[in-house]
């Protein structure tokens, strides 16, 4: 070795071991080890080409993630588990995560937190639970509840919330809750009001991954169309023509099962009681038989009952992966965010595509604007409850229709509460003129499918 | 054991309807070779233990850093300073008990020293974060052994997989819109007794409404062909007469009024696709065409030798056309038509595969194997997806870095944007030069990012220039690739460990259609682009 190269060597021995001390000074944390932080602060305390405009290096950028930054994950399933991992190993170790659900032997295959002895137990605890073991000075707080029963004040601790959910109803409850907060001073939207939102869904080899700025891009209800409504077999064809294996199963859950009670009266059927998917199976063979239809087995009839949608751990890992790292962009400005839906899809290849949807200008929930309805004064009031549950921009699934009538609060049609749908039941058969409602007067809507009560203007056509 | 079967049954459950219980033994019977535990191997791996591969063998030399338990689920901060191969095993074994996993403290390079064989045993080796020499020197042994062989790497927020496989035959590729196989077009006789049998004007409103469509169409395009001089409708303007054909079929009430007949409907809604001849897909065509098809030797896979055998059916009984399938849409019927409609189908295609299964066996006795080689059960499955088989190749990694060979054509026409995904792959490969030339990656250290700028320039330039390449690859590309510093971010090493490891069940069993050959995903705009290289 050449002199002239020692002094060289030894400021760069410095250097390195200057920048490795950097990891374990300053912040009081007794769970950091050196190095920990290598891959993710090359991209919080370097500038680039690539960056948003917004962003400054910093090396506090990684206190504000690992300190200060509060995330939401909502659901612990498969979307949930991966979203966790991939959150705690980014730099965010202020996490919550909200699940409804218990753990299933069948999530195994993928939700990866969860072992066979945990098969009952909820699965926002378990999760939580072995992210905080496995990740030193990751807290993960669990909250066992669905999301509707955690108020306003809950969702608005949190810097960025994201959604693995497997509910278009409790996403479109999500999209409405975010929509609420904004606040608009002189029509013009506050920022500091918005709280991002990233949503991700998969289904088999398919998945997508969207950003949601409540109030600037596209909400979930801008996009309802991309969420076709599900398709039920006919009455008819279940009752008296069935052709195919799941058509008879299907008459055994709709028709069977309440005529015979089989264990007993009120006990509902229970997709994930064996015993009842056998009974289910049994009386599908026979159906089946009854009309030399092939093709029913148990798999095929737990499939229907439950209305099963086949998963795997790849998907998840993709999707979940997308949108941990718009969370990341987000939080840390490192990056334009993904505007603002990517899907994917890997069946043959694996094929991606990233496009910007659009709002509605209409949007039933998010444009602000008191929505029409056109009616004629002698329609039913079953007209406009058929109306909010089939169209397609709304898909509601039970609404409650109130409206002032003589300057009273008058509930129309409620369902959800068997004495009021009793009350007012007969009202679906009157018309808009006999309740008494006014061309251009406001009728307020609520529905599982969103937080806040939605306004529409009555139009009334001639 | 009986408990043992029942619960893996529940475990797998929601994957078993994806790829079946046979998807599902091949996947048990896989042997998995990761090569590097880093976040992108472990992520890969994860996702193949948990639908449960029948055994991993992971081969690493490194030791575990501090910077590598940051970002990798599988290593805890306790296993720091120790082989990195065993503490990942630990960590992965634990996810499946079904799994078996094993590992070897050794680096790939010195195992192809000492042992290029080991490697033969394995179902699919996978190879994360390898230096170029290394990738080459592996793909060469792996090649001629037909070991199919996945390249993975995450490099900043670029992700890359190669595909390295000389022959992959699909029986199952599930296309997800594949075109129904109703013969309506040249019914084969069976149909055509069947559709005769139907009398419409006769029947009573009951069964006039439930009676299926592809009746309906047959019917109404024998009339048609009667009239039109045996032309079927081919154009819109003849579709569109043709419907209106069908919609004057409906019956009418007393007043006159069309009643609503949902079958007919449905006949008018298919009349776009029911039409279509039938045609050998040129996908098929092709392989029919193949030196494998044609020239069947003793040793060649039932894969081609069934495919042969389709052939030979093409040209006899099946008169230009593959086996019918035998599946049918649900449509509007009582079930009594439905399935007498559907059985029809699938006696055809009984057989078909019968007629097929008597030219696999000759062509059996030709070599004098036993007709039970290849199974009726396995005929039987080739003939129903016989229109969507697939077989994939991919050039050689030695095809692709050699200077003579090099697909210069798909890299210059990708360049054209050049901010298309193509300039990642260049930059991958600069940047695999700046570690020969330097033994480590540019950027990793804060201090030398801006002085390795305009080195990876230079290896850039010499890269484009020994392949000549007139290329153009912006300056902010090179500044972004020093700024990465060789990083492996979490979530790329996810999205990279979900595709990869699907890709890999894709090999193993067979099922669903591989990548060909290399694919891109760019983390920074959420893109990503399959390059054949």
């Amino acid at each position: 070795m050449a002199d002239t190269d020692e002094p060289e060597k030894k400021r760069r021995r410095v250097v390195e071991l200057t920048e490795k001390m950097v990891v374990d000074g300053g912040s009081g944390r007794t769970c950091e080890w050196e190095g920990r932080w290598n891959h993710i602060k090359k991209f919080l305390e370097r500038s680039g080409p690539f960056t948003h405009p917004d962003f400054e290096p910093s090396t506090e950028s990684l206190q504000f993630m690992l300190e200060t930054c509060k995330i939401l994950v909502i659901g612990a399933g498969g979307l949930g588990c991966e979203l966790l991992k991939d959150l705690a190993l980014s730099g965010f170790h202020n996490i919550h995560v909200v699940d409804m659900d218990t753990i299933d032997m069948s999530n195994l295959n993928r939700q990866f937190l969860f072992r066979p002895n945990d098969v009952g137990r909820p699965k926002a605890d378990v999760a939580a639970g072995f992210v905080n073991s496995r990740i030193p000075g990751c807290c993960v707080v669990p909250h066992f509840k669905k999301i509707q029963d955690l108020d306003e004040t809950f969702y608005r601790q949190f810097h960025i919330i994201v959604c693995g959910l497997d509910s278009i109803i409790a996403r479109r409850w999500m999209n409405g809750m975010l929509l609420s907060f904004l606040v608009y001073e002189d029509g013009v939207l506050d920022p500091g009001s918005i709280i991002p939102l990233i949503d991700g869904g998969t289904e088999g080899f398919k998945g997508n991954a969207r950003v949601i700025l409540p109030g600037m891009t596209a909400c979930i209800d801008c996009t309802l169309e991309l969420y076709p409504p599900q398709i039920n077999f006919p009455m008819c064809t279940i009752a008296s023509m069935p052709r195919l294996p799941e058509h008879c199963v299907e008459y055994v859950r709709m028709l069977l099962w309440p005529k015979e009670k089989p264990f007993g009266d009120g006990v509902v059927l229970d997709g994930d009681d064996p015993e009842h998917i056998q009974w289910v199976y049994q009386r599908s063979l026979e159906r089946a038989a009854e009309f030399n239809i092939t093709g029913v087995t148990y798999r095929l009839t737990q499939g229907v009952v439950k209305r099963i949608i086949p998963a795997v751990a790849s998907t998840n890992a993709v999707i979940a992966a997308a949108c941990a790292t718009e969370v990341f962009k987000i939080a840390s400005s490192a990056y334009i965010p993904l505007n603002n839906y990517m899907v994917f899809n890997d069946v043959d290849g694996l094929y991606t595509y990233t496009f910007e949807a659009e709002r509605k200008e209409n949007c039933s929930a998010c444009s602000q604007v008191p929505l029409d309805m056109h009616f004629s004064p002698s329609s039913k009031l079953q007209e406009m409850l058929d109306y909010l549950t089939e169209s397609a921009s709304l898909q509601m699934k039970s609404p409650a229709i109130t409206a002032t009538v003589e300057g009273k609060n008058k509930t129309l049609y409620l369902q959800s509460v068997a004495s009021i749908e009793q009350r007012t039941r007969p009202n679906l058969s009157k018309t808009l003129k006999e309740l008494g409602l006014t061309d251009g007067q406001e009728l307020a809507v609520a529905d599982a499918t969103t937080p806040q009560t939605l306004l529409f203007r009555l139009r009334f056509t001639s | 054991m009986a408990a043992t079967k029942a619960s893996k049954e529940q475990k797998y459950d929601r994957q078993l309807r994806l790829w079946g219980d046979h998807g599902q033994e091949s996947l048990e019977n896989a042997h998995v070779c990761l090569i590097n535990a880093t976040a992108t191997g472990t992520e890969i791996l994860k996702n193949l233990v948990l639908p449960g591969i029948g055994a991993f063998t992971i081969v690493d030399g490194h030791t575990v850093s501090g910077e590598d338990v940051g970002n990798n689920f599988f290593l805890s901060n306790n296993s720091i300073g120790k082989n990195r191969a065993q503490a990942a095993t630990e960590l992965l074994q634990e996810l499946n008990s079904d799994v078996s996993g094993n590992f070897v403290e050794e680096s790939p390079d010195k195992l192809l020293d000492n042992d290029p064989e080991f490697f033969h045993r394995f179902t699919i080796v996978i190879g994360v974060q390898l230096p170029e020499s290394t990738c080459l020197r592996l793909g060469s042994v792996l090649w001629s052994a037909s070991v199919p062989f996945l390249v993975c790497k995450s490099y900043g927020l670029i992700g890359y997989m190669r595909l390295v496989v000389q022959e992959h035959t699909v029986i199952e590729s599930h296309p997800d819109n594949a075109l129904e196989d109703l013969r309506l077009y040249k019914p084969f006789a069976e149909l055509k007794n069947h559709i005769d049998s139907y009398d419409l004007d006769s029947m009573d409103k009951k069964d006039h409404s439930h009676t299926p469509w592809i009746i309906i169409v047959a019917k109404h395009l024998e009339k048609w062909l009667s009239e039109h001089n045996c032309q079927a409708p081919k154009n819109y303007k003849e579709k569109e007469a043709f419907r209106q054909f069908i919609r004057e079929g409906i019956l009418k009430n007393e007043n006159d009024v069309p009643e609503d007949e949902e079958n007919f409907e449905e006949a008018i809604k298919n009349v776009n696709t029911a039409l279509n001849p039938t045609k050998i897909p040129s996908a098929v065509d092709d392989l029919f065409n193949s030196e494998q098809c044609n020239s069947i030797t003793s040793q060649t896979p039932s894969f081609w030798l069934m495919l042969r055998a389709v052939k030979e059916f093409a040209l006899n009984e099946g008169n230009g056309s593959l086996p019918v399938r035998g599946t049918i849409p649900d449509m509007i019927a009582d079930s009594q038509k439905f399935i007498n409609l559907q059985n029809v189908y699938r006696e055809k295609a009984m057989q078909d595969a019968g007629a097929v299964c008597k030219h696999v066996e000759s062509l059996l006795q030709s070599f004098g194997k036993p007709p039970e080689s290849v199974s009726e059960k396995d005929i039987k499955l080739f003939c129903k997806n016989s229109s969507f088989l697939r077989v994939v190749r991919c050039r050689s990694l030695a095809e692709e870095y050699n200077v003579d060979s090099v697909n210069k054509d798909e890299i210059t026409s990708s360049m054209d944007n050049p901010d298309s995904e193509m300039v990642f792959y260049l930059m991958l490969r600069a940047v695999d030069r700046f570690y020969q030339q330097h033994s480590r990656y540019p950027g990793v250290y804060n201090y030398q990012v801006e002085d390795d700028i305009s080195k990876l320039k230079l290896c850039v330039t010499s890269l484009l220039q020994e392949y000549s390449l007139n290329v153009n690859i912006k300056d902010d590309y090179i500044h972004e690739f020093c700024r990465y510093g060789a990083a492996e971010p979490h979530t790329v090493a996810a999205f990279l460990g979900g595709s990869a490891a699907q890709e890999a069940i894709k090999i193993i069993s067979h099922q669903f259609v591989p990548f060909n050959n290399t694919f891109i995903y760019n983390a920074m705009s959420q893109t990503s682009a399959t390059l054949q290289l």
